[in-house]
């Protein structure tokens, strides 16, 4: 039902997957709004979510989406240095494979473990993210976010801001926003960009405040200063004053303008509680999406052949 | 014992000599080059259509030994660089422990002199441990033998320390090497920084943090006088200050990998392949054709191998894990053939240069010419012989090859080591 077996990469995925993907996550929003949440879809499919970064927010996401598609879903969980010393990744993958899953989420600290996995196991590979380079999952369920409340996707001009060299959210989102046909503007100090932003298709300005009035979309990322090398800004107050959303930054979106974030927030830092908290901030519709996207991959990825419609 | 190369077309343009000739070699040495000769009693090849060179030199091999004797000994090195055509080979310091006493070096002598099947010219560290913090004992090593001094694997971090370095060995006339790497700009970097880096999300490498460092010791070498050599140039710029340092008349000579001539980013994909992982990392295809054009006008002295043989376990981790380099030393001369002979951008007397005085001159080692009296390092290449790089090609331990599944076309059939067959009709003579 998608073009790919695995969904590692936006770039794995075409337009036609991608609307495929957020049409199905539609109707599954539909089953989480019902007492009885539980489809029998993928009932008897194994779904491992193997995070060897710490994670929780991500992790039991995709534990709530497999479990409400029937299929038993299993945590695996270590630190990726354990595996460093330990078990390497490749035993890791053969002994997953050796139980016989059908579908695996990887959450990793290094790009590629999920390219790695993949190529060593005959199931499914869902990247949950790697390192500084993707999170796919994450960019669909901020296309579903997005084109539920401004009612498309295509000519939306959105501003990433923040620590994009070390976001593999933004590395996902700024390619799904390409393919969508919208227009990524990378947003931040010039020490936390990506050296070559043009390879992924993104404009970047330095200055918020410059192009906060023709942004649809504010997408504030997480301050990562525990990946950078070295503070790649004087200080947390000199960042929030530069590159916080705040209640004055809120007023001059358009008026159609919202706000988003991948949590987990650093309130007061990338963005101001009173605008964490305002109704154009979409922060929890960001996270309910995340059920809906998520099943709607694993569906699409698992079931999609044999069980017909999806709800 | 005599030996008679019957019809062999012998170049070396350190003595003007390309043409078809006989020669015959005793006892070690060149004794006659001439037409039609033969022997009372000996052996005689046949060597027509076989191109004989003075014996290839690698100024850059990682022998592992000792502590990672799993990876690479001086035994399967050795053999690895006669399977490639070399007569001898540089061996870096940064073994476990570091070469950094003489008596490190004097075993590797001793290990060569038993196990190898080429010769070995031993490096010896210029910091202690190479921590980058204190002097080695160089003159107790450069007594025991050691050819040059390097912390190769990283940059000496001190311009101050470097310095000091280059003033010392000045006592020994012995080369620096130079690791050219500013860590506090590669930092955690695993592949060039720029398109690919983005591209993989993967931690950028920048060329600045090596043209910073080959700047700062081309001005060291000037101020010191000191003999530099530059390994594994790998960027356009630095080429550049290595040939506006030679302009300047400062003693700096350079080198630059197969890897780095023949492989760019571009080849790294989605497939995150740790064998193209490299320390400096794969540049840009710009990078990659200024080295090239660095060998053609003379700037870049050598090519060298950085024969890097890594475990199968370690290079099978995620690519920010997996440790640096290439095996080189089989590979090289097929490299070279197919690329830069086939095409005729090059000719048989550049390969000579390149790789047999070139390294000989900028690392001090005793001068191999086709001439009588000679010392018979030599190496017969086949040009029109086939190499399948394939995991059962290797003599290395190690099968960590950025070339793996390429088909190249040239290698060395015989190389002679002081008169004897270290490799003959292309297998390691035992």
């Amino acid at each position: 039902m998608l073009s790919s077996r695995h969904v590692l990469s936006i770039a794995d995925l075409s337009a036609d997957d991608i609307a495929r993907v957020l049409e199905t996550a539609e109707s599954f929003a539909e089953v989480n709004e019902r007492r009885i949440k539980k489809l029998p879809t993928l009932r008897g499919l194994t779904v491992i979510n193997l995070f060897l970064e710490p994670s929780t927010r991500t992790r039991t996401s995709f534990e709530i989406a497999a479990k409400r598609l029937s299929a038993d879903a299993i945590n695996f969980s270590a630190s990726a240095s354990a595996t460093v010393k330990g078990e390497s990744l490749r035993d890791t993958a053969a002994t997953l494979g050796a139980m016989a899953c059908d579908l695996v989420v990887i959450r990793h600290r290094f790009a590629g473990a999920p390219r790695m996995l993949a190529d060593m196991m005959d199931c499914s590979v869902v990247n949950g993210g790697d390192g500084m380079h993707e999170h796919p999952t994450q960019a669909l369920l901020d296309l579903y976010t997005i084109r539920q409340r401004l009612g498309k996707l295509e000519g939306l001009r959105v501003g990433i801001v923040g620590d994009i060299l070390h976001s593999r959210v933004a590395g996902s989102l700024v390619r799904a926003l390409r393919i969508v046909g919208a227009t990524p503007v990378l947003i931040g100090p010039a020490t936390l960009m990506p050296s070559r932003p043009d390879v992924l298709g993104a404009d970047v300005v330095l200055d918020l405040d410059e192009v906060l009035p023709s942004l649809d979309v504010a997408y504030m990322l997480r301050v990562q200063s525990e990946r950078a090398s070295g503070m790649p800004f004087p200080s947390v107050r000199e960042y929030a004053a530069l590159w916080g959303m705040n209640a004055a930054r809120l007023g001059a979106l358009p008026s159609h303008g919202i706000v988003m974030h991948p949590g987990p927030m650093n309130r007061g830092v990338e963005i101001s509680a009173d605008v964490a908290d305002d109704t154009r901030s979409l922060v929890l519709q960001q996270v309910e999406a995340g059920v809906a996207v998520r099943m709607a991959v694993m569906y699409l990825l698992l079931g999609g052949a044999d069980s017909g419609a999806a709800a | 014992m005599a030996l008679l190369l019957r019809h062999v077309r012998a170049v070396d343009p350190s003595v003007g000599l390309d043409q078809e000739c006989d020669i015959v070699i005793r006892d070690g040495r060149i004794v006659e080059i001439g037409q039609d000769l033969s022997i009372p009693k000996g052996e005689t090849v046949e060597c027509a259509e076989k191109v004989l060179l003075p014996g290839l030199v690698d100024a850059h091999t990682h022998l592992r030994q000792p502590g990672r004797e799993d990876e690479e000994t001086v035994a399967s090195g050795t053999r690895a660089a006669a399977h490639g055509g070399f007569t001898a080979v540089c061996a870096m310091p940064n073994t476990e422990p570091v070469a950094d006493q003489g008596a490190a070096v004097r075993a590797l002598l001793e290990l060569a002199a038993s196990e190898g099947a080429v010769r070995v010219h031993p490096l010896g560290a210029i910091t202690a441990g190479q921590r980058g913090e204190s002097l080695a004992e160089i003159g107790d090593m450069v007594a025991s033998g050691a050819i040059a001094f390097s912390d190769d694997g990283h940059g000496v971090p001190e311009a101050g320390l470097m310095r000091l370095a280059m003033d010392y060995v000045k006592r020994f006339d012995v080369p620096i090497v130079s690791h050219c790497e500013d860590a506090t700009l590669s930092g955690r970097g695993v592949v060039n920084e720029g398109v690919v880096s983005t591209r993989l999300g993967l931690p950028g490498w920048p060329a600045a943090a090596e043209e910073i460092q080959i700047a700062r010791d081309i001005r060291l070498a000037e101020l010191t006088g000191c003999r530099l050599h530059v390994a594994h140039v790998s960027t356009g710029r630095g080429v550049d200050l290595v040939r506006q340092g030679k302009a300047r008349g400062v003693r700096v000579t350079c080198e630059v990998t197969p890897h780095h001539l023949f492989l760019t980013e571009d080849d790294l994909t989605e497939s995150y392949d740790t064998h193209l992982k490299m320390d400096p990392p794969l540049r840009t295809a710009e990078d990659a054709a200024a080295l090239v054009e660095g060998l053609l006008d003379g700037t870049v002295d050598c090519i060298a191998t950085d024969h890097a043989p890594h475990a199968p376990h370690e290079k099978a981790l995620e690519f920010e894990l997996a440790p640096f380099g290439t095996t080189g030393l089989e590979t090289a001369l097929p490299l070279v053939c197919t690329h830069l002979l086939a095409s005729g951008r090059a000719d048989w007397a550049d390969v000579a240069r390149w790789m047999c005085h070139g390294p000989r001159e900028a690392l001090g080692l005793p001068a191999v010419r086709m001439e009588v009296g000679c010392v018979a390092d030599l190496t017969i290449v086949d040009p029109e012989a086939k190499v399948d790089v394939a995991p059962d090609y290797f003599c290395s331990k190690s099968r960590n090859s950025a070339f793996l599944g390429t088909r190249l076309l040239g290698r060395a059939t015989e190389v002679l080591v002081g008169g004897y067959f270290a490799l003959r009709n292309g297998k390691v003579v035992e």
